[in-house]
């Protein structure tokens, strides 16, 4: 694991609060050691298929293990690795090199790690008419997407990412009809961040559009701030709510901040968990938030599994996956049987979920006796689970996307290059917080309700999904979605400004990269290839003397065969 | 398996050819054109050698073992008999090339004659470059990297050996050659047929790879006795070499010259 990419992207502490910078209250991830931001100058693979790890090993039994207790004899078996990439040093410098351009095709060396958020509204809002609308007030229910480890492919984020954003997803889709019929006064915001792994594009990016009027609401319209972080139970049951210590001190702050953790408090009632406060003396935990909180002191609260340090053994590791998170199937079950599984991890997560979409409820200015009609659904809870970490090529997915980009489900990728998790939550979003209605695929295909409409695609998006396959028939029945569901550029705002020695904003890059590949061979010792050189020189040496003294006395040497002269 | 066995083969396998090259032939630039000439006969005899080969692996059964090794026996007799007809080929051409050359020398006296040795040696010096290379040069290439024969249980001492039978053969070609136009001058037939059924042997030899010290024993034996054979008739003599070797030399020269 890695130590929480606190210490640079905390908010600039020293400006805000002297007391609480550089992580002198609270060290988040004692366990985690900065592996992968350490810089190594040769290449590292990891190998997963048995068949290419079963040769390696049989050329090392075969060559290079020692018998009897004597060291190996030559010809060793070898490997050669190469990852060769392109960018050096530091994003600076590899931007820089990008913009040399001495030929007619310029080589790039790195790229801007980027992708996109997703959000959705509870009311539609028109999302052409950029920058602040007027009596609008929003709730924003945030989560993070993304997750990485020490290689790139592998990555699944069970317990950093995935169990937040599954939770606000239950808990969007527990909200649907409630917040149809008894429309609450303030809008609910659910934004899904990509890039927060990498010192929080996602979420800076969207407080900089805001800041610059260039999104749909600005930063005067946000009321406050639910962020839901790690929340996977391991058996304590209990979670934390955490919140900005240096904002409370005003005392409209303070007093939003307290009327929000009491509705989470009161909406946890009945379910299987506990909630309790954080104390008042810690800073808040890396999050989205903070990002916020930079721009205007907004009041919010982050809700969290642990109380002091990470809980989490394996923040940004490999072995974060659904082992870690307990979500296991009875052996000897299909796919499907796996899929419609419910575990009890995702029973869990569910009382999670709806405790979040209460509280949100609430906040948002819903009745509260409406609370016990908001329940968030654990068959769907268990089965995003399964989708996100076991197999993501299944069968509830495969309904909800559009048919090109079926190819595109496969086995579980849950980092920042992959837009997979993007695409999929996306999708995932519009089904459970939109409806399903009936227009034509090309209507629906160019954002519009009929061949008149030109309104309607400011204020919501239309997606044609694939759907399922009735029993008797193997061809599916697509369908048109209709919600409110959006994707936002997530680039680190560094890059528009063209600084890239930012202490600001994000400033990473991925490096540009040629073949990836290994090859084994044996190699024979030093001794034998430089007899073999010796061989060579005394070779030519004692042919270009024997020829030299043949060819001086060639006369006498054949001197019968010569023709008189 | 690094620069270092790349140099050290490619001088273990090029190293006479290149002596003899820089001493004998490099000066005059008729004998060049002669070794090149040489050269490409040979070129075109494999050539064809190798078409036939190809088209009788695509109508063969790719997938019999025994009917692939008949195949390839058959490939390399049919490519030997090849080599030594254009042998035969070169030979006729230089004779007729003889009067030629004679009229549009302005020298008097003969530039090179096919009875003399220097001529014989470098058409068979021209074939053994040309065939050495073929033999060896893709070996050398990949012994420029890093690693070795034998991850498959081969031997490692491919290189090496590779190259010991490449310089084998260009020396054998030399002694051939010489050997070979001897005997047709002379109209002896049964001493070209001993060269064309030494190359066979030669060629054969090399079905005992990987055991290389079956193979490259047997050919160094017929190469030292192809030597002896084209000393004797290059027109060397055991007195010739104890003369050579005891320094009595200047002496011989001048009673030879008196007796004259």
């Amino acid at each position: 694991g890695v130590t929480a990419s606190g210490r640079r992207s905390q908010i600039a502490w020293k400006s805000y609060d002297p007391t609480l910078a550089h992580c002198n209250v609270t060290v988040w991830n004692p366990l985690g050691n900065g592996l992968s931001y350490e810089e190594y100058d040769f290449p590292i693979f990891s190998l997963k298929d048995d068949n290419d790890t079963q040769v390696i090993r049989q050329c090392y039994l075969n060559h290079n293990q020692a018998v009897n207790g004597s060291s190996p004899r030559y010809p060793l078996c070898a490997m050669q690795l190469y990852s060769h990439m392109s960018a050096v040093t530091d994003t600076a410098t590899c931007m820089r090199r990008n913009d040399i351009n001495f030929s007619i095709s310029p080589e790039m060396v790195c790229d801007p790690l980027g992708d996109f958020n997703v959000w959705a509204s509870t009311r539609p809002l028109n999302n052409t008419e950029k920058g602040h609308k007027m009596w609008e007030k929003v709730v924003i229910a945030a989560a993070r997407l993304d997750s990485r480890s020490f290689f790139f492919d592998v990555a699944p984020g069970a317990e950093s990412g995935a169990s937040g954003f599954i939770t606000l997803l239950a808990a969007a889709h527990a909200l649907r009809n409630v917040t149809q019929e008894a429309q609450p006064n303030r809008t609910i915001f659910y934004t899904f961040f990509q890039g927060e792994t990498f010192d929080y594009i996602g979420s800076s990016r969207m407080v900089y559009d805001m800041e610059n009027n260039q999104f749909t609401v600005d930063l005067d319209n946000v009321h406050s701030v639910l962020e839901i972080g790690q929340v996977g139970l391991h058996g304590e049951s209990r979670l934390w709510l955490h919140s900005d210590p240096v904002s409370r001190r005003n005392s409209s702050v303070n007093e939003e901040v307290r009327k929000l953790i009491e509705n989470l408090q009161s909406a946890a009632a009945g379910l299987g968990f506990t909630v309790g406060e954080a104390g008042f003396s810690q800073p808040l935990p890396p999050s989205s938030f903070q990002r916020f909180l930079r721009a205007r002191q907004i009041p919010g609260v982050v809700i969290e599994n642990h109380q002091l340090n990470f809980t989490n053994r394996y923040y940004e590791s490999m072995y974060d996956n659904a082992e870690y998170l307990n979500v296991s199937y009875p052996p000897n079950l299909t796919p499907e049987e796996q899929l419609k599984f419910v575990t009890d991890t995702a029973k869990a997560l569910t009382e999670v979920a709806t405790m979040v979409a209460r509280a949100l409820y609430v906040q948002a200015g819903g009745a509260e006796n409406q609370q016990d009609n908001i329940n968030a659904d654990r068959q769907i809870v268990s089965q995003m689970l399964y989708g996100f970490l076991v197999r993501s090529n299944n069968s509830w997915f495969q309904q909800l996307i559009p048919s090109d980009l079926t190819s595109h489900l496969s086995k579980l990728i849950l980092n920042y290059t992959s837009s997979e998790p993007t695409l999929l939550v996306q999708y995932l979003l519009a089904n459970l917080t939109g409806s399903a209605i009936n227009i034509t695929q090309e209507n629906c295909q160019n954002q519009r309700e009929d061949e008149n409409d030109k309104e309607s695609k400011h204020m919501f998006t239309y997606m044609w999904v694939q759907g399922a396959a009735p029993p008797n028939n193997t061809k599916r029945e697509g369908f048109c979605v209709r919600s409110t569901v959006r994707l936002s550029r997530a680039v680190s705002p560094a890059f528009e400004l063209r600084d890239y020695t930012s202490k600001d904003y994000s400033t990473w890059t991925e490096s540009r990269w040629k073949s990836i590949k290994g090859r084994i061979f044996l190699v024979a010792s030093h001794e034998l290839e430089m007899l073999t050189l010796g061989v060579g020189v005394g070779v030519l040496l004692a042919s270009l003397l024997l020829t030299y003294i043949i060819s001086s006395k060639a006369d006498i040497l054949f001197s019968s065969g010569r023709e008189p002269t | 398996m690094t620069a270092a066995v790349f140099f050290g083969c490619t001088f273990i396998a090029f190293g006479p050819a290149i002596a003899l090259f820089l001493f004998t032939i490099a000066r005059e630039p008729l004998r060049v054109i002669f070794l090149i000439a040489g050269a490409f006969f040979w070129l075109v005899s494999l050539l064809l050698s190798s078409l036939v080969w190809f088209i009788s692996v695509q109508i063969s059964n790719k997938d019999s073992a025994a009917q692939q090794k008949g195949l390839l026996i058959f490939g390399v007799v049919l490519s030997v008999l090849l080599q030594e007809t254009f042998r035969f080929a070169y030979y006729k051409l230089l004779k007729k090339a003889n009067e030629g050359l004679l009229a549009l020398s302005q020298e008097e006296t003969m530039p090179i004659s096919i009875r003399q040795l220097a001529l014989r040696y470098m058409s068979g010096l021209g074939f053994g470059f040309m065939s050495g290379a073929f033999s060896v040069v893709n070996i050398l290439a990949d012994s420029v990297g890093p690693g070795t024969v034998g991850i498959h249980g081969d031997s490692q001492h491919y290189f090496l050996s590779s190259a010991f039978m490449t310089m084998a053969i260009i020396l054998l070609h030399m002694f051939w050659g010489v050997v070979f136009f001897d005997a047709c001058e002379k109209q002896r037939w049964w001493a070209v047929a001993a060269v064309v059924i030494s190359h066979l042997l030669v060629s054969c030899l090399t079905f005992q790879n990987p055991d290389y010290v079956a193979s490259l024993i047997p050919t160094y034996v017929i190469l030292f006795l192809m030597g002896v054979w084209a000393f004797y008739s290059a027109g060397g003599s055991l007195r010739n070499l104890k003369l050579c070797l005891t320094c009595k030399d200047k002496d011989f020269l001048l009673a030879n010259h008196r007796s004259r």
